[in-house]
């Protein structure tokens, strides 16, 4: 026993040491983003989840509860999984879904195939008109997206700004159908979004050493050879980044289509809320909303793999 | 290899200016200057990256005005060394041959030669940051290598190097350079990189050659003032010429009590003002005044400098003007040792002061 003591003793002073240590700075500032993360994200995903696993009733709120008391003070439990069954059954969701992966899939494509060269030419260019040309990029945040949707609307309509100017040339006799068509579709989803690819580059190819492509041309390399050799592959952390930045928030789109896209097919987006207000059926909204975050899950997890691969190839 | 008439003119500010000289087939030939001289302008211009404003070039022979860089007969290894951070050291190194279009066994087995010759085989698979600043130099000297080039041009190829690694490397330089029998064009600011690499050394200063030699001309017989004071350290001296004849000048100087008397005639003006450069290992220290009419100086020991394998001192003379002295450790226990203040004669042989006008 007489031993334990001064043991006892050693261990205090080892906590009080460490306590002396403690620095609560580091966790505080972690603390902040994960309390924002927790509140805005986990603790609303959860009640959604739970929501998901209930059923309709007109009530408010208008859906079962999970937990209930029944007699023999018993704790009931019930959780409905048909929702999800449900949202495989009806080809409404699926085709919905397939669209919305479709058009974002789409959308990035073009926004890579326009923001690559904007992105290598501003990379490129002279530091002066270089800080110019990105402010040109961002400049359309200065106006809310809604009125440049709308602007959209506009020139695309049959008596807006385009068919009126080649209708007044001759060019054509009938206005041509532009609005509510895919087309419209794809040009207000690749103008809202194309920043989100062009920035990500941007830093990118910023970053890249000239001398590489100089080596290369050395080495025999004619110019295009050494962009899709040298370039190419260096920017793939910028592809992905800008990729993952259009494509994930697309497929949720809400707005764009529904002012400029097709009246006869829906995005997931659009069906997400007209469950939930025209339909009221919050616990298929709520299905909706979690199978399209899986959905989702799958590119955010490539874009992280991407992004550790390239922070251990830098070390 | 011929370099006539070339100049480059960056706005108002002339990098290279009009520039001649003749690289000859299998040799190292180090272009020499401080920072800004234009040397890695010049180098860039035998790589194709920069154009000539006026000028030709010709490789074998034949005139590059116009000729990319990537049809250039010249491969170049980077001051950076501009490995591709994606590729392995095998890939960096194909990469040059995969541009001819040669056969993949081919490439495979010239690749493995390149990398046993720079020793690098064992790390074939590895990615550039894997490797030590040396490994990496060595990959960059194979991946220029690998394509058998007419001439290879050398960015401050040991630049990124530590002292130890860099001797080491140097003299491996040399050794590879003669079993391919590539000419070498290397441009550097050390000179003791340029004398030991070198065969022949071209000296720039302002966009200019100013001298070209071999190492010992060089060091030796430096043209001008510039070079005699760039190349290794020396002791320069102004004066007036006092005696000239074929085959010896007498040159009087203010700062000494007799004339130097220098061995060799020297073509200048009677009167005119002349530079006398004395390396410092060329003047020996003495305690007794030389019984000589010329070439000695008396002074005061004001520093010393402990080396090693050589001493330096630094001895103040009357007017104020302080002359470098080295003398080698030969014996572990010197006689005659020197001491801080001490009064001591400076003396040299009439072969040693190399005099100019320039």
């Amino acid at each position: 026993m007489g031993c334990l003591k001064p043991r006892g003793g050693q261990r205090l002073s080892t906590v009080l040491a460490r306590l002396r240590q403690w620095r609560p700075g580091r966790g505080l500032v972690i603390a902040v983003p994960m309390g924002w993360m927790l509140l805005s994200f986990l603790a609303p995903f959860i009640i959604d989840f739970k929501i998901s696993l209930a059923q309709v009733q007109v009530a408010i709120p208008p859906y079962t509860p999970m937990f209930e008391w029944v007699q023999d003070k018993a704790l009931a439990i019930r959780l409905h999984w048909h929702n999800y069954a449900f949202l495989f059954t009806d080809s409404l969701y699926i085709r919905s879904y397939v669209y919305s992966l479709q058009v974002a899939a789409i959308a990035t494509l073009f926004c890579l195939l326009l923001g690559y060269p904007m992105a290598y030419g501003i990379a490129r260019a002279q530091p002066a008109t270089r800080n110019l040309l990105l402010m040109l990029v961002v400049l359309p945040f200065w106006t809310s997206f809604l009125l440049r949707v709308y602007a959209w609307m506009g020139l695309l309509r049959n008596n807006g700004l385009i068919n009126n100017a080649l209708l007044s040339l001759g060019l054509i006799d009938t206005p041509i159908q532009m609005m509510q068509t895919d087309f419209s579709l794809y040009i207000g989803i690749v103008y809202s979004y194309l920043p989100f690819m062009i920035l990500p580059l941007y830093t990118n190819l910023e970053k890249h050493d000239n001398t590489l492509l100089e080596a290369a041309a050395d080495l025999g390399a004619r110019p295009v050879t050494a962009f899709l050799r040298v370039t190419l592959p260096l920017s793939l952390p910028g592809i992905v980044a800008g990729s993952l930045l259009v494509f994930i928030p697309v497929v949720g789109e809400y707005v764009i289509p529904s002012l400029l896209g097709r009246p006869d097919q829906l995005m997931i987006g659009r069906v997400l809320s007209d469950e939930f207000f025209a339909n009221r059926d919050w616990p298929v909204a709520s299905a909706v909303a979690i199978l399209m975050l899986l959905f989702l899950l799958l590119p955010i997890m490539l874009f992280q793999r991407v992004q550790q691969r390239n922070q251990a190839g830098e070390s | 290899m011929r370099i006539t008439g070339v100049s480059k003119r960056f706005g108002d500010f002339t990098a290279v200016d009009d520039v001649s000289l003749d690289i000859y087939k299998g040799e190292i030939f180090c272009l020499l200057g401080g920072s800004g001289c234009g040397k890695t302008t010049l180098l860039r211009m035998l790589a194709g990256f920069e154009q000539p404003s006026a000028g030709q070039l010709f490789i074998d022979g034949q005139d590059m005005a116009g000729i990319a860089p990537y049809e250039r007969p010249v491969n170049m290894m980077f001051q950076s060394y501009a490995l591709f951070p994606h590729m392995t050291v095998f890939g960096n190194v194909a990469f040059g041959l995969q541009q001819e279009g040669l056969p993949k066994a081919q490439i495979a087995s010239r690749v493995a030669d390149i990398l046993d010759i720079v020793r690098m085989g064992e790390f074939a698979l590895r990615k550039p940051h894997q490797l030590s600043g040396g490994q990496r130099q060595r990959v960059a000297l194979a991946r220029s290598l690998v394509k058998r080039p007419k001439l290879l041009l050398l960015d401050e190829p040991l630049g990124a190097l530590d002292r130890k690694l860099r001797e080491h490397t140097q003299f491996e330089l040399i050794s590879i350079q003669e079993q391919l029998g590539v000419t070498f064009v290397v441009v550097t600011h050390d000179q003791e990189e340029a004398m030991t690499l070198a065969s022949r050394i071209g000296v720039m200063n302002r966009g200019k050659i100013v001298q070209i030699g071999t190492p010992h001309q060089i060091y030796e017989f430096p043209a001008t003032r510039f070079v005699a004071d760039f190349i290794g350290s020396v002791n320069l001296f102004e004066g007036q010429l006092v005696e000239d004849e074929s085959d010896y000048v007498r040159v009087a100087c203010s700062q000494l009590p007799v004339p130097i008397y220098v061995d060799h005639g020297v073509s200048a003006a009677p009167d005119a003002s002349l530079w006398v450069a004395i390396r410092p290992e060329k003047i020996t220290l003495e305690r007794q005044q030389p019984d000589s009419t010329d070439n000695w100086a008396r002074g005061v020991i004001r520093d010393i400098a402990y080396m090693g394998d050589m001493s330096i001192f630094v001895v103040l003379l009357p007017d104020g003007r302080e002359v470098r002295v080295t003398a080698a450790n030969v014996a572990r226990k010197s006689g005659e040792t020197f001491t801080w203040d001490d009064e001591v004669y400076l003396s040299w042989d009439a072969s040693s002061p190399v005099v100019g006008s320039g």
